[in-house]
């Protein structure tokens, strides 16, 4: 693979619910290591957007693909494995589960004990299992979440159901990571906090992300590049610099708060 | 790591299984158990095997489906066919009805796992009905008449069943494949994008449940002499999914216990089946009303135990090997 | 060929019942999403009202019909206002589980009350004489059954489409919580829709007693389930769906017992739902719908 290779390359994709454009012609490029924003009135088809790349929907135009290789058509667990991970927009979280467990889950994949080692108790079972528990704990301190392994998710206050959604997506251990509005329902604060969480992982794994975001401060505040969706189409991309100087932008956002 | 106190606690339960099975052989073959006691202890075994496979597919993975009967139904036929037409030895049949039961699952499980909710509900429920009326037609098996089966099951093949029922499913509920199936139940889309297959794993609880519903029927049939399709309607599955309700679903020791429970009522009950049938219905609605999590909602009787000695009680690992 | 025709008027017969019964599944499950379990039960206590009507108080056939519809009506109310509706913002599995509760206490409640004895349906109380049609005897029951359930399902688009309360309906099956914003009494719209589903299955009874004669108190569980069936075939919450939907698996089943295989009718049913929820899931009328993630 050419060593120019993007990490991800969206090429004129775009899908179609009956007649209802709902993405369409999306050209899109992340390198390695980019913290990118994806921003847009409401229901411009960001989060579509994001379900195009993580197998939800299957484009009904153009292609996307991962470090060169093609991702239409496969499904959400396999583009998970092949290293794209996300969160949502509205908090998904095994609710009923442990905080441990539920990072526990995103290391699936990795596990290589099989059902019948399991069921048997085989010594691969048990060796495992607490490889997979020590990495959690260990991951989940990261994440200043080690004091709560074992208290349902549920019962988590919505700041740390936030962070622990983070922490499982980023327990998957992709190579892209997609943030849904990661600071929806947050006060400023925990905002801030977030963001430098963000920062703070994206170093130290390595780590492209592409976010979604409402909030324009914060997308301008962090972000290298920002694409700008409106109505289902890019309409502008470029540094936080050019986007609040264009006026397409500007338009797209006039009759919402331009905050 | 815990797993060292959790395999004493295994252990210690296997023990304890063994010196009670043991037990229960010395009352049965010095008669103090009379032959009414031996059929209800049999009945009680029988459905604790149904509610635990049962449990897999809707307590863990969350998949409602309400046709268990019809893998009952497949594995009292197969096995039946084993031993009354083949000549087969016991242990082969209960094999057999298990794999026959497991095939089924296969074939059903494939397509109508990608439905949800009620869809499931009802297709599952359709599969059962079809098995009845498939049943039904066969002459070979006796059609409507039934088929004779001889008395085969015996206390030491129940109780070997049961504790391998429960040992392979708490084995395989407390391990990452069993967590999959947590993470379906509890958003499917969410453990999709975690990587998890999820079809793969509705299917494989499918398969394992289906499985030991089958080892049931061979139980079952080798036990009642005779085997007719009526039996194995879906007021069949509905018992079946009364357990699991009651107990509480994603609770084994919670179904364990309404299985044990329900039996024992309902043999009491026996001579007055329909006052049977408006208890059971209005303890079903009344606990939706008022206790929809079930006995045990979804946590382990030992959870309860050991909340007194722990401030963490009620934490999941709690029921980790539990035998019950 | 007189043979087809024959059969085929027989399945269009048992497929209105099939429909009548089906309209109030979908629509309750159009409303509440809630698969009414319950429902085949009021189509069998439907059957009994107008049994006893006719016996004991010696009413003709239509005074029956309209006493069985407007106790199952009540009935019906009355089953959503104990059960159901506590549950409404209960889990799928929940409601699920009430409404199979409430179907396993109907039937048994009955057979406790009167015990598990069919009874049979007096004969003569339909025109029993035959019409010939182009060399087709067509008999006068059955051509009773098609012109009353006919008229109920016309008088039910029209409920629909020209009433208020129809208007309501629709409004709350779309979204009820933009409706209660719109002033809608949700609750009186549920009501009002399990009183109407409830008549229909009430008058689906009393027909199918005066057409198969023998009712008893477990009668409605497989005439339930089919009629679920043809709901999901139609495509659910659709009522013209429902209607086709009936029709449809009540002719099926009619060629499935006139090319010999009588004994597996009861399980072709089954069979065509699970290959329309597999093949087409929405029901032959419906839309596909994505769970919004």
């Amino acid at each position: 693979m050419a060593a120019n290779t993007p990490l991800l390359k969206v090429d004129h994709a775009g899908i179609q619910f009956g007649g209802l454009k709902a993405v369409s012609d999306v050209n899109l490029e992340l390198q390695k290591g980019e913290l990118v924003g994806l921003i847009g009135p409401n229901g411009a088809g960001k989060t579509t957007f994001f379900n195009l790349l993580t197998g939800v929907y299957v484009p009904t135009e153009g292609s996307i693909s991962l470090e060169g290789d093609k991702l239409r058509g496969l499904a959400p667990h396999k583009i998970t494995k092949k290293g794209i991970s996300r969160t949502f927009q509205n908090i998904r979280l095994f609710s009923d589960l442990t905080v441990l467990d539920n990072v526990k889950i995103a290391y699936h994949s990795l596990a290589k004990h099989s059902i019948f080692s399991s069921i048997f108790r085989l010594p691969s079972h048990f060796s495992g299992e607490r490889e997979m528990e020590e990495k959690a704990i260990e991951f989940l301190k990261i994440f200043k979440l080690d004091d709560v392994l074992y208290e349902q998710a549920r019962n988590l206050p919505y700041g740390q159901q936030r962070r622990l959604e983070i922490a499982r997506a980023l327990a998957a251990s992709p190579k892209l990571l997609l943030l849904d509005e990661p600071a929806a329902g947050m006060n400023p604060q925990e905002t801030e906090e977030l963001m430098n969480l963000i920062g703070l992982i994206r170093e130290q794994f390595n780590l492209t992300i592409l976010l979604i975001e409402h909030d324009m401060n914060l997308v301008m505040g962090v972000c290298e590049r920002i694409y700008v969706l409106d109505h289902g189409q890019l309409i502008a991309q470029g540094t936080p610099e050019q986007i609040r100087n264009n006026p397409k932008v500007i338009e797209a956002y006039l009759g919402e708060e331009v905050s | 790591m815990k797993s060292g106190k959790h395999l004493k606690g295994f252990w210690l339960s296997i023990v304890l299984a063994v010196i009670f099975s043991v037990v229960v052989q010395f009352l049965i073959s010095g008669g103090t158990l009379n032959p009414f006691y031996v059929n209800t202890l049999f009945s009680i075994c029988i459905n604790i095997i149904l509610a635990v496979s049962l449990h897999l597919i809707i307590g863990i993975t969350g998949q409602f489906s309400i046709g268990h009967a019809g893998f009952l139904a497949i594995g009292a036929y197969a096995s039946a066919i084993m031993t009354m037409k083949l000549g087969l030895p016991f242990p082969a049949a209960i094999l057999a009805a298990g794999i026959a039961a497991a095939a089924a699952g296969v074939i059903i499980g494939i397509p109508t796992l990608r439905l949800r909710g009620d869809y499931l509900a009802i297709a599952t429920l359709g599969f059962g009905e079809i098995m009845r009326i498939v049943f039904l037609n066969i002459e070979y098996v006796g059609g409507a008449s039934g088929m004779t089966v001889s008395h085969l099951t015996t206390w030491p093949w129940v109780i070997t069943c049961v504790l391998i029922t429960i040992i392979v499913i708490a084995n395989f509920t407390n391990s990452t494949h069993g967590r999959a199936c947590l993470s379906i139940r509890e958003n499917e889309i969410a453990a999709d994008a975690m990587g998890i297959n999820t079809t793969y794993y509705k299917v494989m609880a499918f398969i394992i449940g289906a499985f030991f519903a089958g080892v049931a029927g061979a139980l079952h049939a080798h036990n009642f002499y005779i085997i007719q399709p009526p039996n194995f309607g879906f007021l069949k599955s509905f018992d079946i999914l009364i357990f699991v309700v009651i107990g509480g679903l994603g609770s084994m020791s919670g179904s364990v216990i309404a299985a044990i429970l329900l039996t024992i009522i309902s043999t009491f009950l026996s001579n007055y089946p329909e006052v049977r049938m408006i208890i059971y219905s209005l303890v079903l609605v009344v606990m939706m009303l008022f206790r929809p999590q079930g006995l045990l909602g979804t946590k382990e009787i030992t959870a309860f135990l050991k909340m007194g000695k722990s401030a963490k009680g009620g934490s999941k690992d709690g029921g980790k090997h539990t035998v019950a | 060929m007189e043979q087809f025709i024959q059969q085929l008027v027989n399945g269009i017969s048992l497929g209105s019942i099939y429909a009548l019964i089906a309209l109030g599944y979908t629509m309750v499950y159009g409303i509440v999403k809630l698969i009414n379990f319950a429902h085949g039960d009021v189509f069998m206590v439907g059957a009994f009202i107008g049994f006893y009507s006719i016996t004991f108080f010696h009413l003709g056939l239509f005074p029956a019909l309209l006493i069985s519809m407007t106790a199952c009506a009540i009935f019906g109310v009355l089953i959503e206002r104990i059960a159901y509706k506590p549950l409404r913002n209960a889990t799928r599995i929940a409601a699920l589980i009430t409404a199979i509760g409430v179907s396993l206490f109907i039937e048994y409640g009955t057979i406790y009350i009167r015990g598990a004895q069919p009874e049979a349906y007096p004969s003569g109380i339909a025109p029993l004489k035959s019409i010939e049609i182009f060399g087709v005897k067509i008999s006068g029951q059955s051509l009773l059954i098609l012109a009353v359930s006919f008229f109920l399902m016309i008088v039910l688009q029209f409920i629909v489409h020209k009433t208020k309360i129809g208007k309501a309906m629709r409004a709350v099956s779309h979204d009820m919580d933009a409706a209660k914003l719109m002033g809608i009494n949700v609750n009186n719209t549920i009501s009002a829709t399990f009183a109407i589903g409830s008549a229909l299955a009430g008058a689906a009874g009393v027909i199918f007693g005066m057409y198969y004669t023998k009712i008893e108190p477990l009668m409605g569980i497989i005439p339930g389930l089919k009629a679920f069936v043809a709901a999901v075939l139609g495509g659910i919450g659709i009522i013209p769906g429902a209607m086709a939907g009936g029709l449809l698996l009540g002719v099926i089943e009619a060629l499935v017992s006139a090319a010999g295989f009588s004994l597996w009718r009861d399980g072709v049913a089954f069979v065509v739902l699970i290959l329309i929820l597999i093949f087409r899931p929405a029901g032959l009328f419906g839309k596909n719908v994505r769970e919004k993630v």
